[in-house]
């Protein structure tokens, strides 16, 4: 639900280019639909069940509630012959036996599955012409290699004057439908110096983003929570305004800008729809100064709650798990993990870790700094000989990025890697994540949707001798430098989360849950 | 508001005094742009709005008159006047204007003549939340002869000593040759943070610091500190490693200590923290980032004062306070602005040789038979017949009549160049007049009252 709710509000963002008249036609036709649905109900329950994707334009019960009337989506206005879905049962016919009313249950409820999967699509897209659209619609940062989608990518940012960020090198093929930047070539470059059309602390965020000092989901998910704090408190509402919508708008264009920076990660795609919620739930009477201070009420009680308390629950929890004597081994440098392992040293349990890194980043050293800094002892090795080193591994602790709906675990490159390991030496894998870092998402590979960082990362110079330095002549090479790989659940063992311990295949019930919470 | 542009321009150009003494520094043409035009330029270009332009009421007259500077200059210039004769330094002069002061600043000197990518600075600016980040420039020797003196100029010893660490970014250490009696010292304690330590000798200093508004407030309470450049940047150099300002597990040593209270009161108005600086520390914490790597401690060493440094090594960046530099400047300003070379309203016969990079200003008269090659002529010069212009410069108003062999000249306003006179390597103030049929080589002619000893002296040597 929290999806399309954020997928609607793109859409509105185009729809306030409409002008008043051509809403009105909308309306007119939406209500031109509803009444030819009540004609066709009957009919179309049957339909519907064989019609599984049908994309079609949204009727308005199916926004979220917390949606005000004025950002209703404006996708297809054309009249659609579309299957019962929001309608209200026909009172005209009052003696339904069950089976139609499952019937008619059921047809709305995949009437309202297929306008989701519809609105979902229509991000990125000034529909002004509606269409029944068969296919499936793609995010547009995994459609790079779509002349069309970049053009509407560029004319949104120039809408919201955020510059665009060019692609650099050669990319390779199978991932050339992901954007690869270069750290060499910032944002800020394109933008006045002090700058007036983004708020100077998420420029300082973006920058901080895209040269990699601000690292890891919970790290990137607290400074972003940080600069809003510090936009809402700035903030000042215009005339005619209602802070409840304008400081959404005002966000959009930062966002945007975030994501030119460093695509944006699960966990701060929860922290923002949050955020969103919360500020269009703020009613019109409340004053300006209540209504701020109340918002940055709302980000203290998210970031201690989700993060902070979350950490110490999970800590709880993966404490159980260690006993003494213990080896276990961790991959790169996960905030969760160091925070449990220190935990545990403090709780005088005895064990010894075993660090594994891989290059480009090789933020293994920054994990073992910390453990040893604290008094664990630590062995450091590389991936590639993570074989050589599991037989002496009781225990595997790994971080994840996003969690995904299908149970896959989204993590940094190489973890998959030591999961499959892991799994054939029998040895168990214990994933640790926050409960914000859930996301809808599906994916079962890692091509689909991933980040391809800047490839000169992968250039490192030895004894003076940089062989790789001059990788663009020679055509036939492509240097390619991944940020993510997805692990299957069947390599995880359980997952520590702070609702407590839950089997991979829990994933969706949790998801269901909070949804329903929310 | 991110960043407040201020732009220092009361200095005296104490080190060209032969150009300045009649007109004041910023005022000097550099490719028939007065100085100052050409760091406001910059700051135009890169976006912004408004200057706070420090300055004297004369230079303040002298740009608010000339019609063209309106046109030139589209951004807000908020002018203060100081008094030209006080001992007021850069530091001073902030201090001057704490008033008007509410974010960050940026300042820059009058004098700079540079195409740097600005965002290179302020970006380590923003990125780290540093408490200052300036400009550097790998320094070009000059190749041109100065008018006016004979002889190779001596390198005098006054180099800067600039030490960087490894990745080229962090300032460590910033002395001046003149401060370093002893020889040249470094802190245990700041090798052991940065075991590799680049010490620079070559650098100019382009005079161009973000400050954080902290540092301004600090100067209010701290009155003994004059100068940015000689006194502020090398103590804020120095208390990144000072004890006081790191580790939280020095703190509860330094609260015991009395006498420590004192270096840390004065500290800890440096290190004004925002609002959420827990947040802050939080997002530091859980990132998996550290600007080092092979010893224990966390990122920036936990050091809250952090200083940073750009070094150029492509590039324009002069700063023009000496008649060489002046000299160079001029040679190679008009690059950074596409006017073209020749003014419309100069006129200018059809049998003069000129070569394509020279610069004519406007309502110049150019005389038929002359030979321009390699100058730049101010606005309203009347030159006569016969004249061969090489290598030089010459400002507004002069009149140089027919016949004249002018080469590697600096000839200053209104001066009159009489028929015949055959120059080379001189220099001729404001206001002069040259002898008809006079040859000079090596010559500076300036007003005689200031500097007669010198003129006579020179005379002994060629007779």
């Amino acid at each position: 639900m929290a999806d399309s709710g954020v997928t609607g509000e793109f859409g509105s963002s185009e729809g306030k280019d409409l002008t008043k008249e051509e809403k009105q036609r909308l309306r007119k036709e939406k209500k031109q639909q509803k009444k030819n649905k009540e004609k066709k109900d009957d009919k179309a329950s049957q339909e519907s069940e064989k019609e599984k994707k049908s994309a079609t334009s949204a009727a308005p019960a199916s926004q979220p509630p917390t949606q005000l009337p004025a950002q209703k989506a404006v996708p297809a206005p054309a009249p659609v012959p579309v299957p019962a879905s929001e309608a209200p049962a026909p009172a005209d016919k009052p003696a339904k036996s069950k089976a139609e009313l499952k019937a008619e249950r059921r047809a709305r409820q995949e009437a309202e599955r297929a306008s989701k999967q519809g609105k979902k699509g229509e991000v990125g897209q000034q529909a002004s012409t509606g269409q029944i659209q068969s296919q499936h619609q793609l995010p547009e940062h995994i459609q790079v290699d779509n002349p069309d989608v970049l053009k509407k990518l560029a004319k949104k940012l120039e809408r919201q004057q955020i510059p665009l960020r060019s692609d650099y090198g050669y990319k390779v093929s199978l991932f050339s439908h992901l954007h690869q930047y270069s750290r060499k070539a910032p944002l800020t470059q394109q933008l006045s110096i002090p700058s007036t059309v983004i708020h100077p602390a998420i420029v300082q965020l973006g920058l901080q983003y895209s040269q990699g000092i601000v690292a890891g989901s919970n790290a990137r998910s607290v400074a972003l929570l940080h600069a809003f704090k510090q936009v809402i408190r700035d903030y000042t509402t215009p005339p005619n305004e209602e802070l409840s919508r304008d400081l959404v708008n005002k966000l959009k264009p930062y966002i945007s800008f975030l994501n030119q920076c460093r695509p944006l990660s699960a966990s701060m795609g929860n922290a923002i729809k949050y955020i969103k919620k919360e500020i269009s739930n703020i009613p019109s009477q409340c004053k300006e100064e209540e209504a701020k201070s109340k918002l940055l009420n709302c980000i203290d009680c998210y970031i201690n709650e989700k993060i902070v308390l979350a950490a110490k629950a999970i800590a709880k929890y993966s404490i159980e798990k260690i006993s003494d004597g213990d080896v276990i081994l961790v991959y790169g440098c996960s905030s969760l993990v160091n925070h449990i392992l220190c935990e545990a040293f403090e709780k005088s349990r005895k064990f010894r870790v075993i660090v594994v890194d891989s290059r480009p980043r090789l933020e293994g050293r920054e994990a073992l700094r910390r453990l040893v800094q604290r008094g664990i002892s630590c062995t450091y090795v590389l991936i590639s000989a993570v074989s050589y080193i599991l037989p002496e591994v009781s225990k595997v602790f790994l971080g994840a990025h996003a969690l995904l709906a299908n149970g896959y675990v989204m993590s940094r490159v190489g973890t998959s890697q030591i999961a499959l390991v892991a799994k054939a030496f029998n040895v168990p894998v214990l994933v640790c994540c926050e409960t914000y870092k859930f996301c809808d998402r599906v994916q079962t590979d890692s091509f689909v949707s991933n980040e391809l960082d800047d490839p000169d990362d992968l250039i490192v110079t030895r004894k003076g001798k940089t062989q790789l330095e001059d990788w663009h002549q020679v055509d036939s090479l492509g240097l390619l430098n991944l940020v993510y790989d997805v692990t299957p659940p069947d390599f995880v063992d359980l997952v520590i989360t702070d609702l407590g311990m839950i089997p991979c295949t829990s994933v969706p019930v949790v998801l269901r849950v909070k949804n329903v919470d929310q | 508001m991110e960043l407040q542009a201020v732009l220092m321009a009361a200095g005296g150009g104490s080190r060209m005094t032969d150009l300045t003494y009649n007109s004041p520094k910023p005022m000097l043409p550099v490719g028939n742009k007065p100085l100052m035009w050409y760091p406001l330029n910059l700051l135009e270009r890169v976006g912004f709005e408004e200057v706070i332009v420090i300055t004297t009421k004369e230079v303040q007259k002298m740009m608010s008159t000339d019609p063209k500077m309106k046109l030139d200059v589209k951004m807000k210039l908020d002018w203060v006047c100081i008094q030209e004769d006080g001992d007021m330094g850069t530091a001073d002069a902030l201090r001057h204007i704490q008033q008007k002061i509410k974010t960050d600043i940026l300042v820059v000197s009058c004098d700079l003549i540079t195409d740097v990518a600005l965002h290179e600075v302020v970006d380590l600016f923003r990125a780290h939340n540093a408490t200052l980040a300036m400009l550097m420039s790998k320094a070009h020797e000059f190749t041109e002869t100065v008018p006016g003196q004979k002889g190779k100029k001596k390198t005098g010893n006054q180099r800067d000593f600039v030490g960087v660490d490894q990745s080229g970014k962090r300032l460590l250490f910033m002395a001046n040759e003149a401060d370093l009696e002893d020889g040249l010292s470094i802190r245990k304690s700041i090798m052991r943070k940065h075991p590799r330590m680049h010490i620079k000798t070559g650098l100019v200093d382009a005079h161009l610091y973000c400050l954080k508004k902290a540092v301004v407030d600090f100067l209010t309470e701290n009155k003994s500190i004059s100068s940015i450049r000689g006194e502020l940047v090398p103590y804020l150099v120095r208390k990144q490693f000072s004890k006081t300002t790191n580790s939280q597990k020095n703190k509860d040593d330094a609260e015991d200590q009395n006498q420590k209270k004192n270096d840390g009161s004065t500290n800890h108005e440096l290190l004004i923290s925002s609002r959420d600086e827990t947040l802050l520390q939080l997002a530091q914490d859980r990132s998996c980032w550290n600007d080092h790597h092979g010893d224990m401690s966390e990122a920036y060493h936990g050091g809250k004062l952090r200083c940073y440094v750009h070094i150029m090594d492509q590039g324009l960046c002069y700063r023009v306070n000496t008649l060489a530099a002046y000299i160079e400047a001029n040679r190679l300003a008009p690059k950074l602005f596409e006017e073209p070379a020749v003014h419309p309203s100069a006129v200018i016969s059809e049998r003069c040789q000129m070569g394509s990079d020279s610069i004519i200003g406007a309502q110049c008269q150019v005389a038929d038979k002359t030979s321009i090659k390699r100058s730049t002529i101010g606005h309203s010069t009347i030159i006569k017949e016969k004249v061969k212009v090489t290598n030089s410069i010459i400002m507004h108003g002069v009149i140089i009549e027919e016949g004249c062999n002018i080469q590697g000249s600096v000839i200053c306003s209104n001066a009159v160049i009489s028929r015949g006179a055959d120059l080379k390597y001189c220099l001729v103030g404001n206001g002069q007049r040259i002898e008809p049929e006079s040859e000079a080589n090596t010559h500076p002619y300036i007003h005689k009252h200031t500097h007669i000893l010198y003129i006579y002296v020179y005379i002994y040597i060629y007779i």
